[in-house]
C-alpha cells in the first residue's frame, strides 16, 4: 500500500483539523473523579473566616484547590463529584474549617452510588 | 535596513527574539544559555520590548509551564534551555506539542550529567528527539538569528501548529563573537505576522462565550457528544501531531525560499546544506559544529584530490527522509559524525541516516564516528583522519557489518591503556 495524492490531502486535512482546541470544554468527560477519594473534606462554617466576615475575604481553599471544585462563594461549597480528597483545602484552611474524615460508603460516597445504580 | 551588530549566538538568538516582538518570555538560567534571557530581560526592563512579560520562575519546569499556559492564550511565547534543564523541562514538552502549542525554544547545546560538564555536545538536543517538537540545528550566529525567524514562522503556520526547537553548540556559537545582520521590525512583521492561535484559554473562564480548549483528559476510544461532533480520543490526537510533522517539510522548504526572497540569506533549502557535494563520492553528514569543523576537512581533502563533500543537516525533526535519500543517492559512502550516543547503541545521527536509506533504491555504506563529548575539541584534522580510514578500509561490507562503533579523539593511551599488554 502506496500514499497516493487523495490519501495525503485527506491526511493534511485530519492534522489540520483535529488540534488541541476543536472541542468545547466540558466537565467531566472521563467520569466523575470524586469516586476516587478515600478522605472526605468536611467544611464548618461557624470557623470560615469568609461566613463570619460575610465578605469575600479569605477563599484560600477556594484559591489552593488543584481541581477547581470549590466555589468563591459565601459559604463556599465543595463539589463533591470532582473533589478526590486531597486535602489541600483543609491544610491550607487558616482556622480549620475544612476537616477530613475517612470516606464511609453509607455516607453516600460515589462508589456506594454508583453500586445503588447498578443494582 | 537594520543593523549588523557583533553578536554572540546568544545574543543573536536574543535580538531574533526581539525582531519577533515575543509576547511572553519565561526562563530559569543555566550555563551556556543565560545570556540569551539575560539579554531579552535586559530588553524588556528598558521598554525596548514594551509588549512583552518576562516571568520570572524558580526551575525550568515552571519556565516552560508558564510558556505553555501563555501560549495558550494565544500570545507568542519563547524560552531557552541547556541541558540538565531541558531534562528538568522533560513533561511538559510533550504537553506544548500534544496541546499544538506553536512555541519556540532555543537549546544552547551541553552535555547531560553525570558527570558534570558545561560543555557542548548534541546529547541533550537528541534526547528530547520524540517529544514531538520540530528541532532546527544552526553552524553560526547569523543562522540562530534567522532560523529563529523561520521557526516562528513555520510553528504558528496552520497546517503545522507545532513547537519548534532551534538548537546551537554551547561556547562555540553561544558565546563566540560574530558579525549578525539584523532586520527591521517593520520587515520581520511582514514575514512574520501575528499569531493567529487556533486557541485562546484566556476566554475560558467566561461562561458565556466558552470558548474551545485543549481537551483535558481523553479516553482510549472516541467520545459522544450530544449536539456536536464525537470528541477524539488520544489516538487521534496523537496520529494528527504525527501527520502535522510529516507534511511540515514542505512548509518548511516553502519558509526557507521565501525567507531568502525577502532578507537575501539561505540555508540551503531549509533542510540541509550542502557544501562541495555536487560530485562527491564520499559525503561526511553531521549537525552543528561538527558540521561547521566538516566544511573545514572537506576542503583539505579537495586539497588532496579526494571527491569529498558535506550535507549538514539543519532539520533532525521532522526527519527528511526523503531528501535524504535523494542527496545521497549517487553517494558511494556517507561517513557520519556524531556529537553523541544513542546508549545501547551508536551515533543518533548514523543510526537514522541507516534507517532512512534502508528503503532507498541503493544506499551508500554508511560509517559512523563518535567525536566531541563533553566538549572535547574536535579538530578538521581528526575529521580528515577518520575520513581517510573509512575510505582506506579494504573490506566495507565488514565495516559496514561491524557493530561496534569507533571513537574519534579518545585520549585512552594517555590515561596509560595500550594495546597488548593485558
Amino acid at each position: 500500500m502506496v500514499h497516493t495524492e487523495e490519501d495525503k490531502e485527506y491526511e493534511k486535512n485530519v492534522s489540520q483539523s483535529i488540534l488541541a482546541s476543536m472541542q468545547k470544554i466540558v466537565t467531566g468527560e472521563a467520569g466523575k473523579t470524586g469516586s476516587w477519594r478515600s478522605m472526605r473534606p468536611i467544611f464548618n462554617a461557624d470557623k470560615c473566616i469568609v461566613v463570619k466576615t460575610n465578605k469575600p475575604t479569605c477563599h484560600l481553599c477556594w484559591l489552593y484547590c488543584p481541581e477547581n471544585t470549590i466555589t468563591r462563594e459565601i459559604p463556599p461549597k465543595i463539589d463533591y463529584d470532582y473533589c478526590k480528597g486531597c486535602g489541600i483545602c483543609a491544610t491550607e484552611c487558616p482556622t480549620d474549617a475544612i476537616i477530613m474524615i475517612p470516606e464511609q460508603k453509607e455516607e453516600g460516597n460515589l462508589e456506594s452510588q454508583e453500586q445503588k445504580e447498578e443494582h | 535596513m537594520g543593523k549588523r551588530l557583533v553578536l554572540t549566538g546568544n545574543h543573536a538568538a536574543a535580538y531574533a527574539c526581539k525582531a519577533a516582538n515575543v509576547e511572553v518570555v519565561a526562563a530559569y538560567p543555566i550555563t551556556p544559555q543565560s545570556p540569551v534571557v539575560e539579554k531579552i530581560s535586559e530588553f524588556v526592563e528598558t521598554n525596548k520590548l514594551p509588549n512583552t512579560r518576562f516571568v520570572t520562575v524558580e526551575s525550568e519546569q515552571s519556565a516552560i509551564t508558564a510558556v505553555v499556559a501563555a501560549s495558550a492564550t494565544g500570545s507568542r511565547v519563547f524560552t531557552a534551555t541547556s541541558a540538565n534543564g531541558l531534562e528538568y523541562m522533560y513533561e511538559m514538552l510533550s504537553w506544548a506539542a500534544g496541546s499544538r502549542l506553536p512555541l519556540v525554544m532555543c537549546i544552547a547545546t551541553r552535555a547531560l550529567g553525570a558527570p558534570w560538564s558545561v560543555w557542548t555536545d548534541h546529547q541533550d538536543a537528541f534526547s528530547v528527539r520524540d517529544v514531538g517538537f520540530m528541532n532546527m540545528f544552526c553552524e553560526d550566529n547569523q543562522e540562530i538569528y534567522d532560523t529563529i525567524l523561520m521557526a516562528y514562522r513555520i510553528a504558528e503556520d496552520p497546517r503545522v501548529f507545532l513547537p519548534a526547537f532551534v538548537s546551537y553548540d554551547g561556547y562555540i556559537l553561544s558565546h563566540t563573537f560574530m558579525p549578525v545582520q539584523t532586520e527591521d521590525p517593520e520587515k520581520v512583521a511582514e514575514f512574520l505576522p501575528k499569531l493567529k492561535h487556533h486557541i485562546d484559554l484566556a476566554k475560558l473562564t467566561n461562561p458565556d462565550q466558552r470558548t474551545k480548549g485543549v481537551n483535558p483528559v481523553t479516553t482510549p476510544d472516541i467520545i459522544p457528544r450530544p449536539g456536536e461532533k464525537p470528541a477524539p480520543g488520544y489516538y487521534e490526537f496523537r496520529y494528527s501531531m504525527q501527520k502535522a510533522h510529516e507534511y511540515a517539510i514542505e512548509v518548511i522548504e516553502e519558509v526557507a525560499e521565501e525567507f531568502s526572497e525577502v532578507f537575501g540569506r539561505k540555508y540551503g533549502n531549509g533542510i540541509y546544506k550542502e557544501y562541495r557535494n555536487d560530485d562527491a563520492e564520499v559525503s561526511l553528514f553531521a549537525v552543528g559544529s561538527i558540521a561547521s569543523e566538516c566544511r573545514e576537512a572537506v576542503d583539505v581533502m579537495r586539497d588532496q584530490g579526494f571527491k569529498v563533500g558535506l550535507v549538514s543537516l539543519k532539520l533532525f525533526r521532522p526527519f527528511p527522509i526523503e531528501h535524504l535519500r535523494k542527496v545521497f543517492q549517487d553517494t558511494e559512502m556517507v561517513v557520519v559524525f556524531d556529537r553523541d550516543i544513542g546508549y545501547g547503541y551508536e551515533g543518533i545521527l548514523a543510526y537514522e541516516l541507516k534507517s532512512a536509506m534502508y528503503a532507498a533504491d541503493r544506499h551508500p555504506i554508511i560509517k559512523g564516528y563518535i567525536v566531541g563529548l563533553g566538549g572535547r575539541d574536535v579538530t578538521k584534522d581528526q575529521i580528515v583522519k577518520g575520513t581517510q580510514k573509512a575510505m582506506e578500509t579494504k573490506n566495507k561490507d565488514a565495516m559496514q557489518k561491524d557493530t561496534h562503533t569507533d571513537y574519534l579523539g579518545l585520549k585512552l593511551e594517555e590515561l596509560g591503556f595500550k594495546r597488548g599488554e593485558n
